[in-house]
């Protein structure tokens, strides 16, 4: 048993989560003739608490409560994994990016988030504004947007081959890449690293 | 009736609830159960860690590549299977998957997104999965994440779209 807690542990490799996180698809599909995304979760949050007589928040949120059991669960089962099979060792990133952000100011190189950027003592500082406040703006804007995220555009909607989707994730990528290449050196900068 | 309950289904876009029966109170425990399972795999392949998706973006490592290609591989071949197969859901009904119209949003939305995914290292799915994992903080990320959510859905009729 040990043994065996020792061994998932460890983190996993893509060739094991990648195709668990595919499996998602059918699972919802046959549980409940449902397709896979995440980010109306965030849409329903608003249709509940404050529709504010928006007509784009005007709909049946509760035939869609599964969405929102969905991603509680995802919550739990982070602590679940953090709880009881987390990697003891520290996290093994590539070379070049640890090397590539310890220029950025980075310290911390130790667990899943960099404590330098992911603590409540940044909260109410240009730090805190960027990474907190203005990228959880972006995306949840941007998701809603393109009607998807990562889960409803590039896993569903390339998985029952739907183009539109493929645009969005190329999209998605490239907005990735632009803000990583260009512009976040000089955000940290900007911010105090 | 039939065609405002189309426009509905279009609108809520990205995870559309094709089944046709009620669900409620237990019945919707296996979607918490599955949500978990998700979220493990999520914290166990470090999907949900700010330098996987930095590593992502400055082409350093497969890792992410992998997840997410072999995600939709498995994705291609299940929906495939279910077709084929005509498996239907556990209520009996015929699996449907609507169609995703082009708008001009998958572009700059896709592409707004794509600025905040490589600021916070978190789609939405990892966002929860982070606040479990005990970054609670993320949980600010979150709030703002709705609060973009329901700006875009204040002004989605003056947007290109």
């Amino acid at each position: 048993m040990n043994q065996l807690i020792d061994w998932v542990s460890q983190p996993w490799p893509w060739y094991v989560a990648g195709p668990l996180i595919g499996l998602t698809v059918p699972a919802l599909l046959i549980l409940g003739n449902k397709s896979f995304g995440i980010s109306s979760s965030l849409r329903h949050v608003c249709a509940i608490c404050i529709p504010a007589k928006i007509p784009f928040f005007q709909y049946n949120w509760k035939k869609e409560m599964w969405n929102l059991m969905f991603v509680v669960g995802v919550l739990l089962g982070g602590l679940v994994a953090t709880t009881f099979i987390s990697n003891p060792d520290e996290i093994v990133i590539a070379s070049q990016t640890q090397a590539d952000l310890a220029a950025l100011g980075i310290t911390d190189f130790s667990g899943l988030m960099p404590s330098d950027i992911f603590s409540w003592e940044n909260l109410f500082t240009a730090k805190g504004l960027v990474f907190f406040v203005l990228g959880g703006f972006l995306v949840g804007f941007g998701t809603r947007y393109a009607g998807g995220c990562t889960s409803g555009h590039a896993i569903m909607g390339i998985s029952s081959l739907q183009w539109p989707s493929l645009v969005a994730t190329i999209f998605f990528m490239a907005g990735g890449f632009l803000m990583t290449q260009v512009f976040l050196a000089p955000l940290m900068k900007l911010v105090g690293f | 009736m039939k065609v405002a309950e189309r426009t509905i289904q279009e609108a809520i876009c990205d995870a559309p609830n094709s089944q046709e029966s009620g669900e409620k109170g237990l019945a919707l425990v296996k979607y918490l159960i599955l949500g978990v399972l998700f979220g493990i795999v999520f914290v166990k392949a470090e999907i949900i860690s700010w330098f996987r998706i930095q590593e992502m973006f400055r082409l350093d490592s497969f890792h992410m590549y992998g997840v997410i290609g072999s995600a939709i591989v498995t994705g291609i071949i299940s929906i495939q299977l279910i077709k084929r197969l005509k498996i239907k859901s556990i209520a009996g009904e015929e699996i449907k998957i609507p169609t995703k119209e082009f708008r001009k949003g998958q572009i700059y939305g896709g592409f707004i997104f794509g600025l905040g995914w490589a600021i916070t290292g978190a789609c939405p799915g990892p966002l929860f999965a982070q606040i479990g994992s005990g970054f609670t903080v993320v949980l600010i990320t979150l709030l703002s994440a709705i609060a973009g959510t329901w700006v875009y859905g204040k002004f989605s009729d003056k947007l290109p779209n």
